[in-house]
């Protein structure tokens, strides 16, 4: 059998604080994601969801435990492999979007290709292709503050899908949208895995959210349940 | 990501943000600015001097009192008419001789009034420093012999004093003494010492002028050799007959126009590198404000760089990026400080008597300069931001 897309194994996050007692943000985790897969992670402001995310994007590196991504461990890569693996395999949605202000939604989308190093035309018809998966098509040339909060969030996912990535990772992705845009959001989360066959995981504190996925991982003062315990 | 990718990230980030750029580029415009006037200006003042000392003949040589080099009380009035006139008898056949004193006086005139570089001389230093009339005549023998109180003016002085008028035979006052102008010299007269000299200087003969500054004594002599093959052989006779005879207990100094040139051309040298190492300095100083400005820059960004890590650059993608931006923002403010260095040298030029010269090398040193301080000031900064953890950078928020 072929290794998990991801996976985490023993995984604690501790933050020292120097004087201060150390914040354990995640303890002895242990969690396998597959290719294909829509996992929510559900848990309470607070309860270690954006240390988890960080950590299955390889944005940070565990206190203890090891990280893999497609069975090469993390933690051995350096500068160039690291971003080289944040680019091309993984996808990332935030909740405050973090678009590039002042630039127009194809030239945010096509970032990542520019550190692909993929040529301009050919970058240009990507992040066309992409946006109009998102419905945003007719909104090329729009900057972020012309835009709604709603298509503001799925040019970020047309920008996490333009390097055809295996994993999207979403952090709170409705968390600054109304739930009516919010659920715009998921339903478009999970076509793009059901069509395209992209791994999501998607982090919430909604419940409702968290049940629009089939799997649920529930956490809570770092520590992982799964099944979740969705009340 | 190729350079240009990044020139134009560069580009983007410096236009999304005109007044912080400004601000960032505001002390090495000034700094390069600074650079190409000064240069300019002491530029401008060699080229005068050079011009100046060059008008005066190849085959000049000048003879002071005292001994050669620094240290020695400069002009002392040591020399005579006698001695005028015993170069005159001894020096072989084809040797020109001629003297000068100079002192700085009002000129008068019905009511008008200007200044001016009096200076008294023999007839024969109009031919020896080239002066060129172009009204009248230069005085005579007979005017040094008399003493006579006739004056040659320069064209600024004419018109200072008279305007419109034709000042042939006017009369002019120099310290309650009348003089009449019997010659006028031409418009780019040449500055025989120093360009502040230029265009002000008046003739008149160096007898009467010994009554008006009321001395016995003379500031130089001045000799011309026949040809430049002689002007050693001149130089040494010039020095015997100045330094023996009768009770002549005295030390002379003799330079030929070559050396003054060489002198006078390394000081004016020094004074322009002094100018350009004072601009230099304020050029040091707006490299520290864009290290400043960079650096706020790379804090108020840090979430931007924490998002670009997470679409995949690598820390030299972001170090570049910043790098870039500096170094575009310092060449950006180097052209507009010489494009406002190359205009304010024109307005100093055409405003004031300072002659200002624009060199290309001083624009191609400040330019380069300008973005050198982009890379020297800009490598800090850039490594900050590019060493910033992705997590970290994405947390500031
Ligand atoms: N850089 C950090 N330094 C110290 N503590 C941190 C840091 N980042 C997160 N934490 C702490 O770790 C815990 C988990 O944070 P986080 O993963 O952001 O939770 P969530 O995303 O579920 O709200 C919180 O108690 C938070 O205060
Ligand atoms: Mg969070």
């Amino acid at each position: 059998m072929s290794a998990p897309l991801i996976e985490l194994a023993g995984v604690s996050r501790r933050y020292d604080l120097g004087d201060a007692e150390p914040v354990i943000a995640l303890r002895d985790v242990d969690l396998a994601i597959d290719d294909g897969e829509f996992v929510s992670i559900v848990g309470p402001s607070g309860s270690g969801k954006s240390t988890m995310l960080h950590l299955l994007g390889a944005l940070d590196k565990p206190s203890q435990g090891t990280v893999s991504v497609a069975g090469r461990d993390v933690s051995q890569m350096g500068d160039a492999e690291l971003a080289e693996l944040r680019n091309a395999t993984i996808g990332f949605v935030f909740q405050q979007f973090h678009l590039l202000a002042r630039t127009p939604a194809i030239a945010n989308v096509e970032l990542p290709l520019v550190y692909a190093g993929v040529g301009r035309a050919e970058r240009r018809r990507r992040a066309g292709e992409a946006l109009s998966q998102v419905g945003l098509g007719h909104r090329l040339e729009h900057k972020p503050n012309q835009l709604s909060g709603g298509e503001q969030q799925r040019v970020a996912i047309a920008r996490a899908l333009v390097t055809s990535p295996r994993l999207l990772l979403a952090d709170e992705p409705t968390g600054n949208l109304d739930s009516h845009r919010g659920e715009e959001v998921m339903a478009l989360l999970a076509d793009l895995n059901a069509k395209q066959g992209v791994a999501v995981v998607v982090i919430t504190h909604d419940l409702e959210v968290a049940a629009l996925a089939p799997r649920q991982i529930g956490i809570r003062d770092g520590v992982v349940s799964e099944p979740a315990v969705l009340r | 990501m190729r350079f240009l990718e990044a020139v134009k990230v560069a580009l983007t980030a410096i236009a999304a943000n005109r007044l912080r750029s400004a601000l960032t580029i505001l002390g090495v415009v000034i700094g390069v600015m600074s650079v190409v006037l000064l240069v300019a200006v002491g530029t401008g003042a060699r080229d005068e001097v050079t011009e100046g000392i060059e008008s005066l003949g190849s085959n000049l040589l000048i003879a002071v009192p005292g001994e050669p080099g620094p240290g020695q009380p400069p002009g002392r009035r040591s020399f005579t008419v006698e001695d005028v006139e015993s170069l005159r008898r001894d020096l072989p056949p084809g040797a020109e001789v001629t003297t000068n004193l100079t002192g700085g006086e009002r000129l008068r005139a019905e009511g008008e009034e200007t200044g001016g570089t009096v200076v008294g001389v023999t007839p024969e230093y109009q031919a020896v420093t080239n002066v060129e009339v172009v009204r009248g005549d230069f005085f005579g023998e007979s005017d040094l012999t008399a003493s006579r109180r006739v004056i040659v003016l320069s064209a600024g002085a004419a018109e200072n004093l008279f305007g419109e008028r034709d000042p042939l035979a006017q009369q002019v006052t120099i310290a309650g003494l009348q003089f009449r102008v019997v010659g006028i010299t031409g418009e780019a007269q040449a500055a025989a010492f120093g360009p502040q000299a230029a265009g002000s200087q008046v003739y008149i003969p160096v007898t009467t002028a010994q009554r008006l500054f009321n001395t016995q004594q003379l500031d130089t002599l001045l000799v011309t050799a026949p040809d430049r093959d002689r002007l050693d052989a001149v130089a040494s006779e010039t020095e015997r007959i100045l330094t023996t005879g009768p009770g002549v207990d005295r030390e002379v100094s003799i330079v030929t126009q070559d050396e003054i040139l060489g002198v006078a051309g390394d000081i004016l040298d020094t004074l322009t590198l002094v100018l350009a190492a004072i601009a230099g300095i304020s050029l040091l100083v707006g490299g520290i404000g864009v290290s400043n400005i960079m650096l706020v820059s790379v804090t108020e960004r840090t979430s931007e760089v924490g998002l670009r890590k997470a679409l995949g650059a690598r820390t030299r993608d972001i170090t570049r990026q910043f790098l870039v931006e500096a170094v575009v923002l310092c060449g950006f403010g180097g052209v507009v400080g010489i494009g406002l260095g190359v205009g304010l040298a024109a307005l100093a030029e055409a405003v004031t008597p300072l002659p200002a010269v624009v060199t290309t090398w001083s624009v191609a040193t400040a330019f380069g300069v300008s973005v050198a301080v982009g890379v020297i000031f800009g490598v800090y900064p850039a490594r900050r931001a590019g060493r910033l953890e992705p997590v970290v950078a994405l947390r500031s928020e």
